[in-house]
């Protein structure tokens, strides 16, 4: 059994034949004898650090171009204009949400109204138990006194996706249409995909305006590149012999696409839409930092005053918000488009809308009578704040707890990652970027070598080398300690169809509680250390490590391990020679999610204390610095993509030599 | 709630002649509101009163530094704490730039420095002396710091040296800089279970001191130029050897159009000066009893009317 792993292996190379490793293997080498001769004192200063006076202001120059952009072509008026457009729209939402007065003036909705709108939704697309979970969380959102606030961020979250889909969509088509657009876009769309969000942010307030106008520029531009890819992946799926019958029957261009290309593109366009209503609510509650009211901006207040019980809520009504449309736009990628006999009444054919209009009403009425129905005060909810607080203080003042905790500050910090930190910035530049580019070289391929290459120069001339370093030793830390405590959780799990729902469950929840509500937590326990930044990180990190090695791990083709039964291996066997080697190709696709996730969530990190990237960026926000900004930026970005696209090169490959697709 | 809807209807009714007099424009104003207690009280208090004479009003949440270059544009109208130490130099390059002015100080004064729950004087106990502090270092030490003290400063985009005070005035200390203000809580929050001697950057008025009781350490006090001229201060060869000003400004600023777009709640603005006790007051009113923003300023306004309607001129 332990040959078919070496065998793979042994033709997974056959291919590119032997030069690729050793390649790779010289620039090791030197590296390591660039590094040494550091260690020696032998090596240059210039060769050990890019001098500062050869770092050329990148800022400066963005700065120039972005002043003649914004000022001279009249990019600004153009924004500002367009502003005024959104801003209209988003007091409409308001009003109608959270009674904001404006234009049409008829809000605030009740609560038990959109309660039961959703209730009805729910039941449409997904039965009795989506029904209960749409109606109870926005219940839950309006008994835990959260309810304004949660309707704050709707009404920016019902003007963004749309927003962003439409865009979307028509981008996705026009990119199918012309593959010279497909090309200009894609590499565009990797780096927006790992620009981190504080680099959104500046731009969209300069332009937009301080405000939801601004959060909702940038949570759309932040949603816009899910929908672009998938409608124009599936689009591309549909089958020539349904294009064919469209064709005879004497569809016109403009028919063609609306009645049989996005039909059958139906389900990629649906999952598209579900990707960005998720991110348009975890960009919706950062934008808190550009001023967006609503639960970002509690519970950034609520951090700030330090109620951790307060903020937990927050994070529950999120969770569940996030939970809800995700299910519920999930339910509907699965629902085919029901069909009615010919004359079938129309109400009996608009059955849902029929009922959700007249529970609308219904609730306004009574809301007329009971002003409880219509809002909950501050007095009336059910909010827990101090009694968590309490339990979580109880918690961390636990004597075990405080042991271990303190263990793993003298031993982990102190013996393993500070040195590790020390260790990454005592390497010569050129060695680190060689280093970097073999590992490229190695697992992905020549033109993944060169473009690391590139891109890490890229970083060393950027003059934030330093910076990026401790950003890379962050998410190297975090992914590795993720796998070590994952990758068992993940093994254990996928062993019963019922452990594996419950850790996907568990998955779901972790990565849609906002992510800075770890903090505090994680500070409390570790104090302002690398290891509070770290375990923040870590939390996040695991969620795709866990997910796909599940995934990986249950859908390993039932021969194969029948096979290995048959063979008479032992379950360790099984697991080590059959099932991992064969799940490794999936499981490199969450490796590479899970140090997406940990570059995305060592900016928020920067909010415990760190020195990196993160705190720089953080920094130009309360300005204006828009080039400096970018320039940081650009440099998470860079870094991210080099493991992307190395990461995803070498899943691919795998996968043909394996034969899985 | 309804108590003050009709205060606000009354006092709408009364100065009507005078609204329509002075004829504010019926935009709203913009007010700003930032992540601390105090502030977002103090705005709401404020637009209630504007509301009161007629105006209307608006919130939007900000970056308490970002803010100065939204109120040069006119994108919001006018900032109520601009605090000397934490904020003066985005004032001040936003002053220079234009578009904004100074709209006059409050009573109330800030004082920023290194600070200590009071617990922390059981294990130390000749504080607040920067001496004693510094005798009693070891104290202060962590897994991370060694024999040394830890002292945890301001995020670094503060600017608040303690780095340079320390090596200033030879002391004992490593300076770690937390990330943000809720760095700082979450620290001494964990400090408190135990009752753990800590030592973190702090000022005041601030919600913190409803919670924690604390003193600020005596360092040596300040004097024009200690941050210019080492000749400044005890120790002659550095900057940074004395402690921050212990009474900085309060500020109100104002967009530059407020004048002539609000003149009558521009005069209000003028008028308007909180003390530290009442600042306190309302941040306790949210940090301690728990209530929303609006409905605290609502509560701070009825229990003291004769503060504020001098200044509506009621």
């Amino acid at each position: 059994m332990a040959d078919l792993t070496s065998e793979i292996d042994v033709s997974a190379n056959a291919g590119q034949g032997p030069s690729r490793k050793m390649v790779a293997l010289v620039f090791v080498i030197l590296a390591v004898v660039l590094t040494a001769l550091q260690y020696m004192s032998l090596l240059p200063a210039a060769l050990f650090r890019l001098p500062e006076s050869m770092v050329p202001p990148f800022a400066i120059w963005l700065d120039a171009i972005f002043n003649f952009v914004k000022d001279d072509l009249g990019l600004l008026k153009l924004t500002r204009w367009l502003t005024e457009g959104l801003q209209w729209l988003l007091d409409a939402t308001g009003n109608l949400l959270y009674g904001k007065r404006r234009w049409p003036n008829l809000g605030p909705i009740p609560w038990t109204s959109i309660a039961a709108v959703a209730g009805v939704i729910g039941y449409y697309l997904g039965g009795w138990r989506m029904a209960a979970l749409a109606a109870g969380t926005f219940t839950w959102t309006a008994l835990i006194g959260q309810w304004k606030i949660a309707m704050e961020t709707m009404s920016v979250l019902v003007v963004a996706a749309p927003l962003a889909f439409v865009i979307g969509i028509t981008l996705g088509i026009i990119a199918w249409r012309r593959p010279w657009v497909d090309r200009a876009l894609k590499p565009i769309l990797s780096v927006l995909q790992t620009l981190p969000f504080f680099t959104y942010l500046l731009p969209a307030v300069i332009f937009f305006k301080v405000g939801p106008t601004a959060g909702a520029v940038a949570t759309t531009i932040y949603a816009i590149p899910p929908m672009i890819l998938m409608t124009t992946l599936g689009l591309q799926k549909v089958s020539p012999e349904v294009v064919e019958a469209g064709n005879m029957s004497g569809c016109t261009k403009w028919q063609l696409l609306r009645h049989v290309y996005l039909p059958s593109a139906r389900t990629e366009i649906l999952v598209g839409v579900n990707q960005v209503i998720m991110l348009c609510l975890a960009m919706v509650v950062l934008t808190a930092f550009i001023g967006m009211p609503g639960l970002g901006a509690k519970l950034l207040a609520m951090m700030g005053s330090f109620k951790l019980g307060r903020s937990f809520e927050i994070g529950v009504t999120i969770v569940l918000l996030a939970v809800t449309l995700d299910r519920m736009s999930k339910a509907w990628v699965v629902k085919q488009p029901q069909h009615f006999e010919k004359g079938t009444p129309w109400w009996k054919r608009h059955m849902t809308l029929v009922l959700a209009v007249v529970l609308f009403f219904f609730f306004v009425l009574v809301a007329k009578v009971i002003p409880e129905a219509q809002t909950l005060g501050r007095t009336q909810n059910f909010s827990q704040g101090k009694e968590l607080d309490n339990l979580i203080k109880g918690f961390l003042n636990i004597e075990a707890v405080k042991a271990t905790t303190y263990f793993l500050r003298a031993f982990l910090n102190v013996q393993v990652l500070i040195p590790f930190r020390n260790f990454l910035l005592s390497i010569p530049t050129p060695a680190l970027i060689l280093l970097i580019t073999a590992f490229a070289l190695y697992l992905g391929g020549r033109r993944q070598g060169i473009l690391a290459a590139v891109f890490f120069s890229f970083v060393a001339l950027s003059g934030w080398w330093d910076r990026s370093v401790i950003t890379l030793y962050s998410v190297i830390s975090a992914v590795s300690l993720a796998a070590i405590i994952g990758l068992p959780l993940a093994i254990v799990a996928a062993r019963t169809d019922r452990w594996s729902q419950r850790m996907l469950l568990v998955c779901d929840t972790a990565q849609t509680f906002p992510s800075f509500v770890y903090l505090i937590p994680a500070i409390m326990l570790f104090g302002i250390t690398d290891i509070a930044v770290i375990f923040s990180i870590l939390i996040f990190a695991m969620v795709p490590l866990v997910r796909y090695t599940i995934e990986g791990l249950r859908t390993v083709p039932l021969e194969m391990t029948e096979a290995a039964d048959m063979a008479g291996a032992t379950r360790m066997q099984k697991l080590f020679s059959v099932q991992l080697p064969l799940a490794l190709p999936v499981m490199a696709v969450g490796f590479n999610q899970a140090i997406m996730f940990a570059f995305f969530m060592v900016i928020i990190a920067a909010f415990i204390g760190t020195q990196d990237l993160g705190q720089e960026l953080q920094r130009t926000l309360a300005g204006t610095d828009m080039g400096k900004n970018f320039v940081l930026g650009i440099c998470v970005a860079l870094m991210a993509l080099t493991f992307d696209m190395t990461l995803m090169k070498w899943a691919e490959d795998r996968k043909r030599t394996l034969g899985l697709g | 709630m309804n108590k003050f809807t009709t205060a606000i209807c009354a006092g709408v009714l009364a100065t009507m002649p005078l609204a329509a007099f002075a004829a504010d424009s019926s935009d709203p104003i913009v007010i700003p509101v930032h992540n601390w207690s105090s502030q977002i009280v103090m705005s709401n208090v404020v637009g209630q009163i504007f509301e009161s004479i007629g105006n209307n009003v608006e919130y939007v949440t900000t970056d308490s530094q970002a803010v100065y270059e939204s109120i040069r544009l006119g994108d919001v109208t006018l900032e109520m704490e601009v605090w000397e130490g934490a904020f003066g130099a985005s004032f001040r390059t936003a002053l220079e730039k234009g578009g904004l002015h100074d709209a006059g100080d409050h009573d109330a004064v800030t004082r920023e420095d290194w600070w200590y729950p009071m617990w922390t004087k059981d294990a130390c106990p000749g504080l607040p002396s920067w001496e004693a502090l510094n005798d009693c270092a070891a104290v202060f030490a962590t897994a991370e710091s060694g024999d040394k003290g830890r002292y945890l400063d301001g995020p670094v985009d503060w600017l608040k040296h303690g780095q340079e005070r320390v090596a200033a005035l030879d002391m004992d200390f490593v300076v770690v800089n937390a990330g943000s203000a809720a760095a700082l809580w979450a620290e001494i929050g964990a400090a408190e279970a135990d009752k753990r001697p800590v030592v973190v950057f702090n000022w005041t008025p601030n919600f913190a001191e409803a919670v924690w009781p604390g003193e600020f350490v005596e360092f040596p006090a300040w004097e024009d130029g200690c941050d210019k001229d080492p000749a400044v201060g005890p120790n002659p060869d550095a900057l940074y050897d004395c402690g921050n000003p212990a009474n900085g400004y309060l500020k109100k600023a104002a967009w530059d159009g407020m004048k002539d777009k609000w003149p009558a709640a521009y005069d209000v603005l003028t008028k308007i000066s909180f003390t530290n006790p009442q600042i306190a007051e309302m941040a306790k009113l949210v940090d301690i009893d728990e209530m929303e923003p609006e409905e605290a300023a609502a509560a701070w306004l009825e229990a003291n009317p004769d503060v504020w309607q001098g200044w509506t001129g009621s």
